[in-house]
């Protein structure tokens, strides 16, 4: 093959996967717009579904689940994952480290059917000790948590790896405790990790149906667990509008993002040139 | 007394602290739970509860092991089947998924450095929309009114509709779909960081690109196959919610089989041995990933 026809074929492959990637969710969008009843059968533009939309109570309610669990738990995920991160990072041996790397990552790969079931069951034989907690909120949020923490910790550690170890080792020259090197180091210069995993999690928990379906009780029914019981049912033009709105949401939150991510980067690079550029003067 | 220095030195230092935290969450949300469901398929069911694995009425405690569970399992050639047919879905999947990742990967890797932070953005932006809605949009695409077939047959490509739905071929669409990501992300992380200075010195070598491609590329990214297809495969194997909404009666996977025994049967201890088994499954797969996820962060790979 020669140079061109190589590039050629490059662009064409790349264009097919983000088509691919793609249409599904320009479909979904171009018919939440729909006036028809069918879902896939087109009649002309309107707002109809997202004015359903606005007078559909149980769906309001879900969402409002959804964001509260979504949130709290993308705090405790990015908690733990932060603190589990930095242990792995800052001990290179200790006792059991394998044994919490595989926990820590046993989340990621783990059919969520079985991650459901298992933490169900403890879940249960917990409530039959000790006679607590219920099924609801706190048992969705602890499962979301535990996932989110899996995601968490591998953003965490990925920046922790890139970040200069001499930064520490300076600081502890110059007299920091160790609580000190991380609050005045380390933690300011994760920040950026922690806002990308906040909203990674954040996501993952307003996703999942999966936790949610094995460990809600009754009354406590997330998004997810509402379109996919619609969904299950057959088409239905309202899964389309909610799409719609948390599609645009959902792109306006990551270009915000990498936009803040790209601005911090620059800021600290010009910062890292201001500082050499000072010691020669 | 060196071990009591050792501790009080820890303890001053944060380091059990550290790692408690961690360890202990973890303990409790992954080994725990993964311990009471094997001691769960061990049970049977009574009534309303399981039964209980020590039985006092001999007066003193004995241990019940029940294997009715994972006798019936043995024993009904569905389960089998099932088991089989989620293996063979999930192995399809992770092909396809290298099949068209790979190339992606490769071209992302070696276009230009400018562009490449967007082509990255561009996969990961629908990674991050929910995945329940996407496979819903596949659903709307595909069945026999759908989007796909309401366009062909308008354009007179087609006269009725192609059945697209609700077989092989609509699961393995979502599966790929959903899975695409995870596979190109480890790929695109670990050839956009391999030295082309090898590959300039295989050519100056006489290899032709081709053979470089085979001798060179493939096998320096060992790592990121590995990891792409594990994160693909484990998974997969165990997927609920593709094959509950574009699977059919006969795409069998054991993800829907635990569902509907826990939620219809109500057969926790018969959940929990088809939780077990697919455990044992995929035990090696895990392994596989663990042991090079291990490696990546030690710098081997």
């Amino acid at each position: 093959m020669s140079q061109a026809s190589n590039k050629t074929f490059a662009k064409s492959w790349m264009f097919a996967v983000y088509l691919f990637l793609y249409l599904p969710i320009i479909t979904l969008v171009i018919f939440s717009f729909n006036d028809s009843r069918l879902v896939t059968v087109w009649s002309h533009a309107s707002f109809r579904w997202y004015q359903a939309l606005v007078k559909d109570s149980d769906l309001i309610s879900a969402v409002l689940l959804s964001l509260k669990i979504a949130f709290l738990s993308a705090l405790m995920s990015v908690f733990f994952g932060t603190f589990t991160a930095y242990a792995l990072h800052r001990y290179s041996h200790f006792r059991g480290r394998m044994l919490l790397n595989s926990m820590a990552t046993t989340p990621l790969v783990m059919p969520d059917v079985i991650v459901g079931l298992s933490l169900l069951l403890m879940l249960v034989s917990i409530q039959h000790w000790l006679g607590f907690p219920e099924r609801g909120l706190f048992t969705i949020l602890l499962g979301h948590a535990l996932l989110g923490t899996a995601y968490a910790n591998v953003v965490v550690t990925s920046r922790l790896r890139e970040m200069d170890g001499r930064l520490d080792e300076a600081a502890m020259d110059l007299g920091c405790k160790p609580l000190q090197v991380f609050t005045l180091v380390t933690f300011p210069l994760l920040i950026p990790a922690l806002v990308s995993a906040f909203l990674l999690t954040f996501t993952l928990s307003f996703d999942d149906v999966v936790l949610s379906s094995f460990l809600s009780g009754p009354g406590y029914s997330t998004m997810p667990m509402v379109i996919f019981s619609r969904a299950r049912l057959g088409l239905n033009p309202t899964i389309n509008a909610v799409a719609t709105v948390t599609i645009t949401a959902v792109t306006i939150a990551v270009i915000a993002s990498s936009f803040y991510q790209s601005h911090v980067e620059r800021k600290r690079k010009r910062e890292v040139a201001l500082a050499y550029s000072d010691k020669n003067v | 007394m060196n071990g009591l220095t050792q501790f009080f030195h820890n303890l001053f230092r944060g380091k059990r602290a550290v790692i408690g935290v961690p360890y202990g969450w973890f303990a409790l949300l992954v080994l725990v739970p993964l311990l009471i469901v094997l001691k769960i398929s061990l049970s049977e069911m009574e009534m309303t509860s399981v039964s209980s694995m020590i039985d006092w009425s001999n007066g003193w405690p004995t241990l019940k092991l029940n294997f009715a569970s994972y006798q019936f399992i043995a024993s009904d050639a569905l389960y089998i089947k099932t088991y089989l047919s989620s293996l063979k879905y999930a192995l399809i999947t992770t092909i396809l998924c290298l099949a068209i990742g790979y190339p992606f990967a490769y071209f992302m890797a070696r276009s230009p450095k400018h562009l490449q932070p967007m082509l990255l953005m561009l996969i990961m932006l629908p990674f991050w929309t929910s995945f329940l809605l996407r496979i819903y949009a596949w659903k709307t695409l595909l069945v026999s009114n759908g989007v796909i077939n309401n366009m062909l047959m308008s354009l007179h490509i087609i006269n009725e509709p192609i059945m697209m739905m609700n077989n092989s071929f609509s699961l393995l669409i979502g599966m790929v779909y959903s899975y695409l990501p995870f596979m190109i992300l480890p790929l695109y992380a670990n050839l956009s960081k391999m030295d082309l200075r090898y590959l300039e010195a295989a050519a100056d070598l006489g290899t032709s690109p081709f053979k470089a491609f085979w001798l060179i590329t493939v096998p320096l990214s060992k790592a990121g196959i590995i990891a792409g297809s594990m994160l693909v495969f484990i998974p997969a194997v165990g997927e609920f919610v593709i094959p509950e909404l574009l699977g059919g009666p006969d795409t069998l996977m054991i993800g829907r089989v635990l569902w509907d025994e826990f939620f219809s049967n109500n057969d926790w201890p018969m959940a929990a041995a088809v939780a077990v088994v697919m455990i044992l499954l995929i035990l090696v797969p895990i392994a596989i990933f663990n042991k090079s996820q291990a490696e990546q962060l030690e710098g081997k790979a």
